[in-house]
């Protein structure tokens, strides 16, 4: 079995940054000069990234069956970067800041998880954005995301973990914005847009949990995360088992940046308009790296978080789970669907961590990251098959044209929908299993309300998945009379066609990762099928291990462990096939018209089509009043201070006169006194000024030479 | 050799560059001289080096002059070349522009 | 040959004897060597200033950088001697040959009147301040010279180990970047582009342009 080796892996570790960072570089600078503009230089870097996480994480993987600690930080076998360092201080001063590596079980998952996805995501956008005006700046581009996002798994401190975290909503601004630099292109307007919705919605967020991080740091003065927990807990302890108000400010604003970055309820409105970025990019942002990063923090900072704190986790995971499930059921836009269903599967995430379960998070976070990627890599085949349209009501059919992309498709909507045997089913059913658990033991209406709201959302995303699966393909292609002519110029217009193998590959990597990604027997040699084996990654994370035993397991009965294991799995794959069934018989059979249903629901639909006016809402309280306020600054500034500025000049110009008055009779005459006394000095100086270098060079010689024969005869 | 002797070798090459500086009517000479005043105080350096306890920072700036030195022939040159371009000469007294 | 030239040289074969001779009488082979550098040195410079040709004068230079070098070495600074022969020699010699070739010659401009004033003049003017220093200075010289040794090794540790030269080495590097770069941009100029009120398109071909 492979065991971490301090000596090596740190350098490997350290390489896996690195890579993506100097391919940026390179491909920024070199890009004329390479062959097909350097996508291979960069894809090969990735790969090469993607078999170091993995060969790390399955160093890993092995210490968690073997039972063993795998918790390890570069700082402690002295491989630490000294960062804004004081050298008169004394070296651990809170002032100076040092950047290492922290590389637990947890970091191990996610960099083989960022790794693999951003492989696949590079192997795709080889096909899918070829003959883009910007291609190679696009790869560079989406290699500094994947180094921002690999920087912020291996941040052992949250000081490194915010810059890398502010890099990456740069990156999310400059990838989301791609097409905005392309003037030519129909989605030119929207990009920019949406660039810069997306950033300063996030901006909201990081705003928040740098906040955090300063109470934190006042408070604590580190923030290493390991001290951070080692000191939370003290504080704790010294209250007496209760957390002290200003942690639970302070966790609410940290909890503000994963709102932000991971799109929670009051901030998600930049994550569907992100779509506008190339699809390679959605992948990206909606699996391993943007949005993963706000849960990933949540699951760094667990044990800072108050139960205060964690019941306005659990709500607003739950509430956003429901609530963006319901708007997926709307959408017609086959991104747009995927992407509420991020944000309904974030808010799964995020309400796992608010019960306590941030193991279940985390796992959801892995097995989502597999099939989501896949998920939206499967719309850009759909949609570069179809030629650019990505209108759900145009598609249908697709199954006969496109085979790969449809197998690879059913996969993953398997996997999201939660039917057994595929990754999602795991997570999601041991998310709902915690919120069950924590309902029967501690009797709060946070656990309640995610008990409820929880099965809801998994019903709801069985339906409009497999209402995605429908449309697009089954039944008759219905692209053919919307594109029509004017497509001469393709031979074979409105025919959708299988895409290239770049995006193949990558689509069947990423599938075959969704279904085995939540797996028992991954990794586990010599162990059977047996059934009361736990997932890989359960066995590698668990709560006590992942911040090196401060955080105890919660304590569970067998039997209320035993009722809600069982309710959880009738509940969860009820809801699953539910959901199949309901949309089976809506889109496929046809036994129920849906505009039937639109018309009973009336306005209800009404609301929910329009995403329930958040929209609006934000633009109408916080746009418009921003808007109103400069507007009134500026009249404040035109008439009140320009009058001011204005009455001070005439005020002036009368002065002005006086004294111009006075100028000319009095001072005149003393100045130009002085100017002609000055101007006959001048006409003798100019005689020296020849403007020829030899003279001036005589003159400095004689100088000099008179300087020192002063200084030796005095 | 006392460090007298050096100095005084340096004087008299410092002096010889003032005059091809000065006395020629041709911008190279200018560029000659100014090579021969930087040797002169390079052997200055060097002699003090050696003659004040076999101190090395002596001989380190004579270094950094012989860099800066062929850094400036390389763009002086240049100079030159412009110079002849714009006067059609490479008489320096023609080149009298400073004086506007 | 004119008169002038001979007159000229016979000094300088008297400067070299003088030099040698004097160097020998003070201090046997190390002078010897020492006067047969310095004559190089100066006589090389005085052959500079003093030639008709371009060419002959930037040759001439030759003899002085060969000289400088010698003296290096007789101070013991031999990695700085090599410097020398291989910077001013190879390289900043061969650039001012290139701009003998790249400029017109004009073999008029010597008046020999001005080279023997400005030699006379500030000769005398350096020879009376070198004899008032030496009257009045005393240097704070070593007692005993530290052995000749090669010093290149420490010139490196010099250049390379932490707080000693790295950044003025690091320095000298840029700069020499930075003058390859202004150099090449400046020589590549074009007139029309120094003189923007010129007419475009000058018909009248420039002697000595590259």
């Amino acid at each position: 079995m492979p065991r971490f080796d301090p000596a090596t892996d740190w350098k490997l570790l350290l390489a896996v940054p690195a890579i993506p960072l100097a391919g940026f570089v390179v491909n920024l600078f070199l890009e004329r000069s390479l062959p097909r503009k350097g996508d291979w230089l960069l894809t090969g870097g990735m790969f090469v990234v993607m078999a170091i996480a993995l060969w790390m994480a399955a160093k890993a993987i092995a210490a968690g069956f073997a039972g063993e600690e795998f918790f390890h930080q570069s700082r402690q076998d002295g491989f630490a970067w000294s960062w804004l360092y004081q050298t008169g201080k004394s070296p651990d001063s809170p002032l100076n800041l040092t950047a290492g590596i922290l590389y637990d079980n947890l970091g191990a998952a996610m960099l083989a998880v960022v790794g693999v996805v951003s492989f696949f995501v590079h192997l795709f956008s080889i096909g899918y954005m070829k003959g883009d005006r910007r291609y190679h700046i696009f790869f560079a581009n989406i290699s500094l995301f994947t180094f921002a996002m690999l920087g912020l798994v291996l941040s052992d401190n949250l000081l490194i973990f915010f810059v890398f975290w502010e890099l990456m909503g740069l990156m999310s601004y400059l990838l989301i914005g791609h097409f905005a630099h392309d003037p030519g292109h129909p989605r030119n307007l929207f990009a920019t847009s949406a660039c810069k919705k997306a950033f300063l919605t996030t901006r909201v967020g990081d705003t928040c949990l740098l906040v955090g991080m300063m109470i934190f740091y006042w408070k604590f003065q580190t923030l290493q995360f390991t001290e951070l927990w080692r000191l939370a807990q003290e504080e704790v302890a010294r209250h007496g088992g209760y957390y002290p108000t200003w942690m639970t400010v302070a966790g609410l604003f940290i909890f503000g940046g994963t709102v932000g970055k991971s799109a929670q309820f009051p901030l998600h409105i930049w994550l569907p308009d992100a779509m506008e970025g190339p699809t390679p990019v959605s992948a990206m942002i909606h699996a391993a790296t943007m949005v993963a990063a706000g849960v990933f923090l949540l699951g760094r900072t667990f044990p800072l978080m108050s139960p205060e704190v964690l019941a306005v986790v659990t709500v607003v995971g739950s509430f956003t789970a429901l609530f963006a499930a319901t708007i997926g059921t709307t959408v017609n836009d086959i991104k747009g669907v995927l992407a509420y269903s991020t944000i309904s599967q974030l808010g799964f995430m995020v309400a796992a961590c608010g019960l306590g379960g941030v193991v279940f998070g985390m796992f959801h976070m892995v097995t989502h990251a597999f099939f989501k990627a896949c998920l939206f890599l499967c719309a850009g085949s759909v949609i570069h098959g179809c030629h650019h349209e990505q209108d759900m009501r145009r598609m249908g059919g697709l199954r006969k044209f496109m085979p790969v992309t449809f197998a690879c498709m059913l996969a993953s909507t398997l996997a999201i929908a939660g039917i057994p045997l595929f990754s999602g089913f795991y997570s999601k059913d041991e998310i709902i299993k915690t919120a069950f658990e924590r309902s029967l033991t501690h009797f709060e209406g946070a656990s309640f309300f995610a008990a409820l709201a929880l099965p809801a959302a998994a019903l709801l995303t069985a339906f409009y998945m497999f209402r995605l699966m429908f449309m697009t393909f089954f039944g008759a292609y219905r692209g053919a009379e919307a594109h029509g002519h004017g497509h001469e110029d393709h031979g074979h217009a409105h025919v959708p066609h299988e895409s290239p193998w770049p995006i193949t590959v990558a689509l069947c990597g990423l599938a075959l990762l969704g279904i085995l990604g939540g797996h028992f027997w991954l990794a586990a040699p010599g162990d059977p099928l047996a059934s009361h084996t736990p997932p890989w990654f359960l066995r590698m994370v668990s709560l006590e291990r992942l911040y090196g035993g401060l955080v105890a397991e919660p304590h569970v009965s067998e039997h209320v462990e035993h009722q809600a294991h069982g309710l959880a799995l009738s509940i969860s794959l009820g809801v699953a096939l539910a959901g199949l069934l309901i949309a089976f018989l809506l889109y496929q059979a046809r036994k129920i018209d849906p505009a039937r249903i639109v018309r009973a629901l009336g306005g209800v639909y009404h609301t929910v089509a329009n995403k329930y006016w958040i929209d609006e809402i934000v633009n109408a309280t916080v746009v418009r009043p921003t808007i109103g306020l400069a507007l009134a600054q500026k009249w404040f500034d035109e008439n009140v201070v320009d009058g001011i500025v204005n009455g001070l000049g005439i005020l002036n110009r009368t002065l002005g006169f006086v004294s111009a008055w006075f100028d000319l009779k009095g001072v005149d005459g003393a100045v130009n006194g002085v100017g002609a006394t000055t101007q006959a000095f001048g006409s003798v100086a100019r005689l020296f000024q020849t403007g020829r270098i030899q003279q001036y060079v005589t003159f400095a010689v004689a100088g000099g030479l008179l300087l020192a024969a002063w200084l030796i005869l005095s | 050799m006392g460090v007298g002797a050096y100095l005084a070798v340096s004087a008299a090459l410092f002096a010889l560059g003032i005059v091809a500086i000065v006395v020629r009517r041709n911008v190279l000479y200018v560029l000659m001289g100014i090579e021969m005043i930087l040797n002169a105080a390079n052997i200055n350096f060097v002699a003090f080096s050696r003659h004040n306890g076999g101190r090395l920072d002596g001989q380190m700036f004579a270094i950094f002059v012989i860099i800066l030195a062929a850094a400036e022939a390389a763009v002086a040159l240049a100079i030159v070349l412009n110079v002849v371009q714009l006067f059609d000469s490479v008489n320096p007294g023609g080149v009298d522009q400073l004086r506007d | 040959m004119e008169r002038s030239s001979k007159v000229f040289y016979a000094l300088l074969a008297l400067l070299a004897l003088a030099l040698i001779g004097g160097g020998l009488g003070a201090a046997g082979g190390e002078g010897l060597a020492f006067g047969l550098f310095a004559f190089l040195t100066v006589g090389g410079g005085l052959m500079c200033v003093f030639e008709r040709s371009v060419v002959r004068s930037a040759f001439s230079l030759l003899a002085t950088f060969s000289g400088t070098a010698g003296l290096f070495l007789l101070l013991g600074a031999d990695f700085l001697a090599m410097a020398q022969i291989l910077i001013y020699v190879g390289g900043i010699l061969a650039l001012i040959l290139f701009g003998v070739m790249l400029t017109p010659p004009d073999l008029t401009e010597r008046r020999l009147p001005r080279v023997v004033t400005g030699l006379v003049l500030v000769g005398g003017a350096v020879a009376w301040i070198g004899f008032q220093v030496r009257a009045s200075v005393v240097w704070a010289t070593a007692e005993t010279l530290p052995p000749l040794e090669s010093n290149a090794r420490r010139i490196g540790v010099g250049f390379l180990a932490a707080g000693q030269y790295v950044v003025p080495f690091e320095l000298a590097a840029v700069v020499l970047t930075v003058a390859l770069v202004a150099a090449v941009y400046i020589a590549r100029r074009k007139k029309s582009d120094l003189e923007p009120d010129a007419v475009e398109g000058d018909p009248a071909p420039r002697t000595g342009e590259p």
